[in-house]
């Protein structure tokens, strides 16, 4: 540090500007959420994980097509079987919406970004704009790339899937809107629950530990709430081959929406009326 | 210019702020004075909008600071140099909060420099000193160049370099008519940066006046004598219009100089052990007016010798 003289230059002449504006919080935040390491890693683990697995799995599913019944055969989804890394690429994601909101609050550095942008929802937008675009960026580069690693293992067998079929254009597409839906869904999480301990266990549990438990539930209750919970009625617009009982796609893709803009509207509720 | 109306604050049923009223002054430092635990910290998170009043209004220039367009124009502030993501370079934390009010980025180079930060801009926060970690602060403070500056306890952790700096620079910012409000527990670090006192123990305001009239209310000389005819004395004193009260086996005494004291024993011819003059210092008399407003008393100790402050001159 060299000394200073601690005299103050007179009133900088700063150009009129529009001040605190949403465009301004998108900036402030992209800038934030960049700026820390953790950011690159879960784009980079969330690129690895969906491409990796659609790897691993579709060669494995290739080399023993053989001994596969017809029934089996029946129902394979060449598409969904090559975005089954989702289903570990969706917790790091999500776990990224959820620091995107919790670290300000474990760092005390929210109260500096409520100082400098009063209006706190805000600065929650732009941190959802922020993070609907990268995730979706990520999530189709991802499950696109994966799309493709997948049909070159099926290619051998002539199993593959092609862009042009029916519903795979969606399937595919859809992958990437569900990578960016989970992340939402963690910042809303972390913005109800604030601590970043308590908000990823609860995302975890939420998206991928309770869902295939709502199975055990009986009764007519008990479907539904299996169809609807989360990741059972989000997942589904990644598939082209329908799962039996399950919502359809983009009614499953809405459902998976509306619950987390609701957990979201919770937590908008919450950031105005809690003290920072 | 900061308003405060009848603010209040509760935690549960404990009261951390209870209808405070005072106004900031441009042009001035403003010292916030009060016993650890007082409720400065939280009056300046009502005033900034971070908690909410349980009642009254905290008000920036007349409006409540919420509303502000351009918040970092109006305002800045220091509260816990701490309270910063600790994973990122200063230089990218200065850029996320310029952007944040559209602030130009030359203004992040202009505040690093300011601050005497330039060279360790790139480096990451977690790895700064208390000291570093307060200019963080301030440069973040200074980036929108605003009209009112708030720090609360900003000589905490900084090397007496850095205590004479800063206090230089609220001193400059007020010289150039920006309102500057410092909170502090130490009345003579007070004494030497603040134009005007704001006093609050328990959350109330105790006094509110210009820093010259507290120092001269509240460091009135005394005088203490000791006798062994201490009643014969204290009539005689109190005749002469001293008022007198028993401390500590003394006779404490105001109105009269030593040397009359003393004639005046001499012509009633009393006796006298010990003749001295007591100069209350300023943070006794911060500590008479906040005392029963401590939060947490340190045990029985009266006697016990003040902590010496670093960096008085």
């Amino acid at each position: 540090m060299t000394a200073v003289t601690g005299a103050v230059p007179d009133q900088a002449e700063l150009p009129d500007s529009h001040g605190a504006t949403l465009a301004a919080a998108v900036r402030s935040e992209w800038t934030k959420f960049f700026s820390v390491r953790s950011t690159m890693w879960a784009l980079i683990s969330t690129f690895v994980f969906t491409v990796g697995f659609a790897a691993l799995v579709s060669w494995g599913v290739s080399t023993s097509y053989g001994q596969m019944s017809a029934q089996d055969r029946a129902s394979f989804d060449a598409t969904g079987t090559s975005l089954v890394g989702l289903t570990f690429s969706q917790l790091v994601i999500a776990v990224l919406g959820v620091l995107m909101i919790s670290t300000e609050y474990s760092t005390g550095g929210i109260r500096g970004t409520f100082t400098a942008v009063p209006r706190r929802l805000r600065v929650l937008l732009a941190k959802a704009i922020v993070l609907a675009v990268v995730a979706l960026a990520i999530g189709l580069l991802s499950c696109f790339t994966a799309f493709y690693v997948g049909q070159l293992f099926f290619a051998s067998k002539h199993i593959e899937a092609h862009l042009g079929d029916p519903q795979v254009f969606r399937a595919v597409v859809g992958g990437g809107l569900y990578v960016a839906a989970c992340a939402l869904f963690g910042l809303a999480v972390g913005t109800v629950l604030r601590h970043t301990a308590g908000a990823v266990t609860a995302t975890i549990a939420l998206l991928i530990v309770v869902p295939p438990l709502t199975l055990l539930l009986p009764g007519r209750w008990g479907d539904a709430i299996t169809r609807y919970f989360t990741s059972n009625a989000g997942q589904r617009i990644g598939e082209v081959v329908h799962t039996t009982n399950a919502l359809g796609p983009w009614t499953g893709y809405a459902v998976f929406t509306a619950e987390w803009a609701a957990v979201l509207l919770l937590g908008a509720v919450l950031l105005v009326r809690r003290d920072a | 210019m900061i308003e405060a109306r009848g603010l209040t604050k509760m935690f549960g049923d404990k009261k951390a702020v209870d209808e405070l009223s005072f106004i900031v002054h441009p042009g001035m430092v403003t010292g916030f004075l009060g016993p650890n635990g007082a409720g400065k910290s939280t009056t300046m998170r009502l005033i900034l909008g971070l908690d909410r009043p349980t009642d009254g209004v905290a008000l920036i220039n007349g409006r409540p600071y919420a509303q502000a367009t351009a918040p970092m124009r109006q305002v800045g502030a220091v509260l816990d140099a701490k309270d910063v993501h600790g994973g990122r370079s200063a230089r990218a934390h200065l850029r996320a909060l310029a952007q944040s009010n559209s602030l130009p980025a030359s203004r992040v180079d202009d505040v690093l420099d300011l601050t005497g930060m330039t060279e360790v801009a790139s480096k990451r926060i977690k790895g700064f000193s208390l000291g570093m970690s307060q200019r963080v602060g301030i440069a973040a403070a200074m980036l929108g160049d605003p009209e009112i500056l708030m720090f609360d306890e900003p000589v905490n952790g900084l090397d007496p370099e850095g205590i004479v700096w800063i206090r230089t620079f609220m001193r400059s910012l007020a010289a150039r008519g920006r309102t500057v409000f410092v909170s502090s527990h130490l009345m003579s670090e007070m004494a030497l940066t603040a134009d005007h006192l704001i006093v609050i123990g328990r959350g109330r305001l105790l006094a509110d006046t210009s820093t010259d009239d507290f120092i001269s209310e509240n460091s009135a000389a005394r005088v203490r004598v000791r006798s062994p005819q201490q009643q014969d004395l204290a009539r005689v004193l109190a005749e002469r219009g001293a008022v007198v009260d028993r401390v500590e086996g003394y006779l404490e005494l105001s109105g009269l100089r030593t040397e009359e004291v003393g004639d005046l024993a001499a012509e009633h011819q009393l006796t006298i052990h010990e003749l001295f003059q007591q100069r209350s210092s300023l943070e006794d008399a911060f500590m008479e007016l906040t005392g029963e407003s401590v939060e947490y008393h340190a045990g029985s100790a009266p006697h016990a010798p003040a902590p010496p402050v670093s960096a008085q001159q």
